[in-house]
């Protein structure tokens, strides 16, 4: 599997979660783990381009397939990707813990709905949850979010 | 957490999955893993044989097939959500698709899962049972079509043997008169209780063991819906009420 366009083998214990295996065995640990279960989206990764969550795929099955994480959006050093940037002009974040997960699926959704509508932010976002912001400011950088992706 | 351990199979084509699923005890088929892996996760599943079917090729069609579309094992719930075809034969699915659960799962999870999963909260098996759709069951045995009717048959059970592969599912064409109403605590979330008009047909989720057909005119009849910390009975047959004034309003 590649991961952040470099390619790894795959792990050799069939049971490891693609979470498991980001974090712990590549050392990936931008990706966060919430609830282990799908609810939390903390843990959503792009798999070939599309957000999924990594808590909910075994990491063999990655295996010939394209992950990026939270670390690949962005070069060391570089500009921020323009997600990143509008929830730090946003303020789309407090604790951080979440934020991994929203921004991945942001980029998923922005990559559909180039301008969503207030609906489809919603929508696009229901499947994150956030405990510290009260989702106001994340709405606010998503639709920031879209402005900068224009340019 | 992590799953328990079990024996990892990748067939490369359907009848190698058929093999493998009449020759190994207790295995269990994964797609797109949006149910299961949340259970082998919490240990609430231990297979000693998890046979994977994401690497056969030509099974993620959605094509058109007597009067209404057919719908192969891995076609992902978006694929369905995004599908032309889908919304010109058969709206009521494409409205359907869009309440299981969140975009991000739907880009993994897939119908037919969904069908063999057969929750008795959830959408799809509702919408088949209500347009009186089919499922396409293969084993090394053979191939056999099992109506929507006979299939849910309790919680989480469905009539697909040990050594059966679900490869399509069939959805007849919605008539015009086509609606799906749900009410849950959080977008997303299993429903407390739905219900879905196909023309004059009723079927409801979230109130027995297994979706089921029911009155219109009546549509509480002979329930006895389950009590939980989300919605009491008295509850769940109040919403029953409502959602079906709702999707016969239409």
């Amino acid at each position: 599997m590649k991961v952040n366009g470099v390619p790894h083998p795959a792990p050799v214990d069939p049971r490891r979660l693609l979470s498991d295996h980001l974090r712990h065995d590549l050392g990936l640990t931008g990706t966060h783990v919430g609830c282990e279960h799908g609810v939390c989206g903390c843990c959503t990764v792009l798999f070939d381009g599309a957000p999924i969550r990594s808590c909910l795929i075994l990491a063999v099955q990655a295996e010939g397939h394209e992950v990026m994480t939270i670390e690949g959006l962005a070069v060391p050093d570089g500009p921020l990707h323009p997600v990143q940037q509008a929830f730090h002009e946003c303020h789309g974040l407090q604790c951080g813990f979440c934020t991994p997960g929203f921004v991945l699926s942001v980029v998923g959704l922005l990559a559909e709905h180039p301008h969503p509508t207030p609906e489809q932010v919603d929508e696009g976002i229901s499947g994150n949850l956030c405990r510290c912001t009260g989702y106001a400011s994340i709405r606010r950088a998503v639709a920031r979010a879209a402005e900068l992706s224009k340019q | 957490m992590k799953p328990p351990p079990f024996e990892y199979h990748a067939p490369a084509s359907v009848d190698e999955a058929c093999a493998l699923l009449g020759s190994l005890e207790d295995a269990k088929v994964l797609a797109g893993g949006q149910s299961l892996v949340p259970l082998l996760n919490f240990r609430l599943a231990r297979p000693a044989h998890i046979v994977d079917i994401n690497r056969i090729p030509n099974l993620d069609r959605i094509y058109e097939r007597d009067g209404g579309v057919a719908v192969q094992a891995l076609v992902r719930h978006a694929g369905v959500e995004d599908s032309e075809l889908v919304a010109r034969v058969c709206p009521l699915l494409s409205a359907a698709v869009r309440l299981v659960a969140h975009r991000v799962i739907r880009n993994r999870g897939t119908v037919c899962g969904s069908l063999a999963h057969a929750d008795p909260a959830a959408e799809l098996p509702a919408v088949l049972l209500a347009l009186g759709g089919h499922v396409v069951a293969r084993s090394t045995r053979g191939e056999r079509t099992i109506p929507a009717s006979d299939f849910f048959t309790s919680v989480m059970q469905s009539a697909l043997a040990q050594d059966e592969l679900l490869v399509e599912a069939w959805f007849p064409a919605s008539p015009k008169k086509s609606a799906i109403a749900e009410e849950s605590r959080r977008h997303g979330d299993f429903a407390l209780a739905g219900a879905v008009r196909a023309g004059d047909r009723l079927a409801l989720f979230g109130v027995a063991p297994t979706p089921v057909l029911a009155d219109p005119k009546n549509p509480t009849q002979g329930l006895q819906p389950s009590g939980d910390v989300e919605a009491s009975p008295e509850f769940r047959l109040h919403l029953v009420q409502v959602l079906t004034d709702r999707v016969f309003a239409a």
